[in-house]
């Protein structure tokens, strides 16, 4: 099947603007903007069925509808902070399908009435910013973007704005902050972005993967789309699959694909032949979901992932051996979620470093199931309490981990995973 | 020099991407352009970025100590900053980090004695495929260095110090 997101695995060049026009390039742009209304490209994008992909899986047309036509201007901000551990697809589409992306934005544009979007890129992703500032100032020149659109008065104008490091700007209210020049601090919600977004005006907020769809939704029709995937989770979805497998990649898959069928036919299976033991389908933040042959044939689509007793997310799949413990994973979890957390809301602030204090405790000799107990009961009583997604997710992983693998709770063997690259060996004897 | 003097062009490209009226929007951006300058962030430069957007010094001195890649303090002239977070971990990233440190002779946040390394750990690059790897932050920006071993990170350190005994 071609792709329809990572096209630049079928066309070579792509990231080039001839190339990309002798595909269809900026098409789909405008047909929207000459032929159709602002709410008939809603319209459609909801027909398609089309739910983001940054990882809460709302319906991209509805949250589109949300935004107040009482108030103006409108914004776009493009959510390209990419932070979750396990996630590294907006970061490919980005780097090697720019125009796809940058089209699918002007769409989302036009589509809500705004005359400038921003794409919010975490620090790290700098020379993608380079890339896209560049790629943006071509299609101005080229008539793509800014004013005037196809001799319509439409006007997008697309802008690069970089952070600095902190996964909370993920957030979205949070990424609003930033780019007001604030700390990285989530907002109370309600009111949502669509109503009180970026300078206090209506703003949607997208994840790059969901905006790189449009393009070709526009050009195939919502019909086309709604073949692809499940009923309930219409469309391809790129599976950053990552751990313990042989070829960790992006896989670009329809909705429903298997576990097994992503670890074993596209993944090429565990390293040396492991087991699997558990999945965290959408990294650091999920849910472990034990594995056995039903979870493995079941399909990945928002539904079932959830009656397994986790989310799909953003779809960023772990995957773990029977060589590792689940106390050595939660470590590091805790760790990422204490160093992440922005400090703004005590349970989290006082909880993920609490946590932090309660996993380093288990490594020592005389740790028993009291420090386990405790443990489990700290995050317990952070659920639910929490400003934003960052605090809740913090507590995903140590529960699910104590109450599904408790054995793992116990004294367990030293962890110590040879890297991937067979070189070490030599020089770590030779200096240790 | 203030910095918009010094780099007049590039301040008024940035404060044109947001509206005039929310020009603090800039603060980030020039907090990055005042970083490429020493490599880290003076008092001088943050008080020159509060005084061009209307901020007091306390609120630009938030964002450098809130978001991690600015930095406040000289150290190595490349910050070598190793993911040894869970996607990585699961790929020997921390075994990796050892034998760095080993054959640097630091510690983790440690600069080596010529002040030319900064070995630091860090939480996910979105490279999660591609480990043991590791970023390059220095004045010049960032660059990633991905599906790493020891040797070839040692030739890079090598490398590294040539160009940056050169450039002052």
């Amino acid at each position: 099947m071609a792709y329809v997101l990572l096209r630049h695995r079928d066309i070579p060049g792509i990231q080039k603007l001839d190339v990309y026009k002798k595909n269809g390039g900026f098409e789909a742009l405008k047909k929207v903007v000459t032929q159709m209304k602002p709410n008939e490209v809603t319209d459609l994008v909801k027909n398609s069925g089309l739910r983001g992909r940054g990882g809460a899986g709302f319906p991209t047309g509805m949250k589109w509808s949300f935004v107040d036509n009482k108030i103006w201007p409108h914004y776009v901000v493009v959510n390209a902070d990419e932070s979750e551990p396990g996630t590294f697809k907006d970061r490919e589409i980005m780097e090697n399908n720019p125009l796809q992306f940058l089209e699918g934005v002007a769409i989302a544009a036009y589509a809500v009435g705004a005359k400038a979007a921003y794409v919010y890129l975490r620090g790290e992703f700098w020379k993608i910013a380079a890339a896209l500032d560049d790629k943006i100032a071509e299609l101005e020149e080229a008539g793509y973007l800014g004013e005037k659109l196809f001799g319509t008065d439409t006007t997008v104008h697309i802008y690069t704005h970089l952070g600095a490091g902190a996964y909370i700007c993920g957030e979205e209210t949070a990424m609003l902050e930033s780019i007001e020049g604030k700390r990285g601090m989530p907002r109370i919600r309600p009111p949502f972005p669509a109503v009180y977004g970026l300078y206090g005006k209506p703003t949607v907020v997208n994840n790059v993967e969901t905006l790189t769809n449009l393009p070709m939704i526009v050009a195939n029709g919502s019909d086309w789309y709604k073949m692809m995937g499940t009923p309930d989770s219409a469309g391809v979805k790129i599976f950053s699959l990552s751990g313990r497998v042989r070829k960790p990649d992006n896989y670009e898959l329809p909705f429903g694909t298997t576990f097994r069928q992503l670890i074993y036919e596209h993944g090429g299976g565990v390293q040396e032949a492991r087991p699997v033991k558990a999945i965290m389908p959408a990294g650091a933040s999920s849910s472990f979901i034990p594995v056995d042959d039903t979870v493995l044939d079941t399909p990945m689509d928002y539904a079932s992932v959830r009656k397994l007793g986790a989310d799909l997310g953003s779809a960023s799949v772990i995957v773990i051996d029977d060589t590792v413990p689940i106390e050595w994973i939660i470590n590091k979890t805790i760790h990422f979620f204490k160093h992440e957390s922005c400090g703004k809301c005590t349970p989290c602030r006082e909880g993920t470093y609490w946590m932090m204090n309660l996993v380093e405790r288990l490594k020592r000799e005389d740790a028993g199931q009291a420090d386990v107990d405790l443990l489990l009961n700290v995050a317990r009583q952070m659920q639910n309490k929490c400003l934003c997604p960052l605090g809740e997710f913090s507590t995903m992983a140590v529960v699910t981990g104590i109450e599904r693998f408790p054995q793992d709770f116990k004294k367990q063997a030293d962890v110590n995973i040879e890297p991937i690259n067979a070189d070490l060996k030599k020089v770590v004897s030779q200096n240790l | 020099m203030s910095l918009a003097t010094k780099y007049s062009r590039e301040v008024k490209r940035i404060l044109a991407k947001y509206p005039p009226e929310n020009k603090r929007s800039a603060v980030m951006p020039l907090l990055y352009l005042a970083q490429s300058e020493a490599g880290y962030i003076t008092r001088e430069a943050m008080q020159d970025i509060a005084d061009l957007l209307e901020m007091s010094l306390t609120d630009v001195g938030a964002l450098v100590g809130f978001y991690t890649l600015y930095h406040d303090k000289k150290e190595g002239k490349y910050r070598m900053q190793v993911c040894t977070d869970l996607p990585c971990a699961l790929r020997g990233a921390d075994r990796f980090m050892d034998s760095l440190c080993a054959n640097l002779g630091i510690q983790v946040g440690e600069t080596t004695p010529d002040g030319m390394i900064t070995l630091e750990a860090v939480t996910c690059l979105a490279a999660c495929d591609k480990a043991p790897m590791f970023q390059i932050q220095s004045r010049d920006g960032l660059e990633y260095h991905e599906n790493m071993t020891v040797d070839k990170t040692m030739e890079l350190v090598e490398a590294l110090k040539k160009v940056g005994g050169e450039v002052k």
